[in-house]
């Protein structure tokens, strides 16, 4: 759909809302992503040194036992109703990593629990994810397709 | 054809009276400074109920009978409910006009359904078309944000300028004849599109529509700004309520100390982190049946403008590109 051209009168208005809207506070929440994702990157790396050790796995393979607790862990934290209050500060800390995965799903699967399992739980637990999930298949296709017709390795 | 002054302005031959209110806060909403001024302060936001949407209705129900309760009256003695909500098919509204048993007219008009309400009760009351009409709204934080935005657990970061859906349900009961504040006059809005698509700034979207109506109640009346102990906007918090005046001085209408906007008196906003103020229909609900009700009561106000804000989009028309449709009614309440 074209976006509609503003009129003279609403692009005026427009000017004066820029003006009272504060803008938010782009360095402090760089600087709270950057901290808090390191943090958990470092759980996630500690996970895979620990199965390592403990399952005796090469470290590719440890990642998958790491990468499944720590969605737990998101999927815990927000059925504990903490993870949105951890996320008002952490931001794209937790976001990016699989925790925000985990809570976009979990989220979605507790607020759509009462509309039963079916059109409820099963129909929106990706109302948030899905998008994740249908660009990331795209895009590797695209990167697969790419890899396929360039030659060597 | 008597009744209607100016271009949007109905006068009241026998102002009708608001004899009764009952109102009901959620937890949040009981922890800020209108606490005190309400009937009854939930512990539980789902209030007993399995689902939010229930708690939204229990909510509203009560609000009705606490109502009609304070005016000793049965539903049987009232004609007519009026009322709304956010919520997809206006379902709070209608399932407890099913539980009330009176004869109802569901309204939609968003955050400003109180005030929609109170002109049209006015209308129907001063028609002689009713000896009594009872008028309600309500909203809920979690039915709204899962309506118009995230589940409520999703770890989204929230923009400073958005605002916090109230949690409550308002009610009032108008009467022909009776003691309690008066509605003298009613300003029914036109819908006003400044361009704004932001669903997250309402407060912004809101108040060209609020100024409008301001400045249509002045120019129809001959009152002025003076002319009022209070002029209370909606749902506009702060960026909203600082555009409002802005946009009212260009048009050469200066608001003083007694202009104010009922979603910056719901929260505590130094400890309550609700970012820009309340919104919902229960913002001005709340405020007008609650604060504002106990004033006249008290006598601490004798006239008073009440400006009633919403925002008519939806999910969808959001989605799809559309501007941000708002309205704003107003109600002239005197003691």
């Amino acid at each position: 759909m074209p976006a509609k051209k503003l009129n003279p009168k609403q692009a005026a208005y427009q000017k004066k809302v820029k003006k009272y809207e504060p803008k938010p506070k782009a360095l402090r929440n760089a600087l709270l992503a950057f901290l808090s994702g390191g943090v958990v990157c470092l759980l996630g790396q500690a996970l895979t040194d620990f199965f390592g050790a403990v399952m005796d796995l090469p470290p590719e393979k440890a990642a998958t036992p790491a990468v499944a607790t720590m969605i737990f862990f998101g999927a815990l934290l927000t059925s504990l109703g903490l993870f949105d209050r951890i996320a008002r500060f952490a931001g794209a800390g937790v976001a990016v990593p699989v925790t925000g995965f985990a809570n976009s799903m979990v989220s979605a699967a507790l607020e759509f629990r009462e509309e039963g399992p079916i059109l409820g739980i099963g129909a929106k637990l990706f109302s948030l994810a899905g998008s994740v999930i249908t660009f990331g298949v795209v895009t590797a296709f695209i990167v697969g397709l790419i890899h396929a017709i360039l030659p060597g390795r | 054809m008597g009744k209607k002054t100016g271009k949007q302005t109905f006068q009241f031959a026998t102002p009708p009276v608001i004899i009764a209110t009952g109102t009901v806060a959620g937890p949040f909403e009981g922890q800020g400074p209108l606490a005190e001024e309400v009937d009854v302060v939930l512990s539980d936001l789902r209030n007993g109920e399995n689902s939010f949407e229930q708690a939204e209705r229990s909510m509203l129900i009560q609000a009705c009978r606490l109502a009609l309760d304070h005016a000793s009256r049965g539903s049987a003695e009232v004609d007519l409910f009026l009322a709304g909500d956010l919520l997809n098919q206006i379902i709070s509204s209608s399932f407890t006009a099913a539980t009330l048993g009176i004869p109802y007219l569901g309204i939609y008009g968003a955050c400003s359904t109180v005030a929609e309400g109170l002109a049209l009760a006015s209308m129907i009351l001063d028609g002689g078309f009713a000896g009594a009409v009872l008028v309600a709204t309500s909203s809920h934080n979690a039915t709204a944000e899962r309506q118009y935005r995230y589940p409520t657990e999703y770890g989204g970061q929230r923009r400073p300028y958005q605002q916090w859906t109230v949690t409550g349900a308002a009610a009032g009961l108008l009467g022909y004849t009776g003691q309690g504040p008066r509605i003298t006059a009613a300003t029914v809005g036109k819908v006003v599109d400044m361009g704004c698509k932001d669903p997250l700034n309402l407060g912004a979207a809101m108040a060209p529509a609020a100024a409008e109506t301001i400045a249509c109640h002045f120019e129809d009346t001959g009152w002025d700004p003076d002319s009022f102990d209070l002029i209370l906007t909606g749902d506009l918090g702060e960026i909203g309520f600082k555009l409002c005046r802005e946009v009212l001085a260009e048009k050469n209408i200066h608001l003083g100390e007694n202009f104010s906007d009922c979603g910056l008196l719901i929260y505590d906003r130094e400890k309550q982190d609700v970012h820009a103020g309340a919104s919902g229909c229960a913002t001005a609900g709340l405020v007008t049946f609650g604060r504002l009700f106990r004033q006249f009561q008290r006598g601490e106000l004798s006239r008073v403008l009440l400006v009633a804000t919403g925002a008519l989009h939806s999910p969808t028309s959001f989605m799809q590109g559309e501007n941000i449709p708002c309205i704003a009614h107003a109600v002239r309440i005197e003691a």
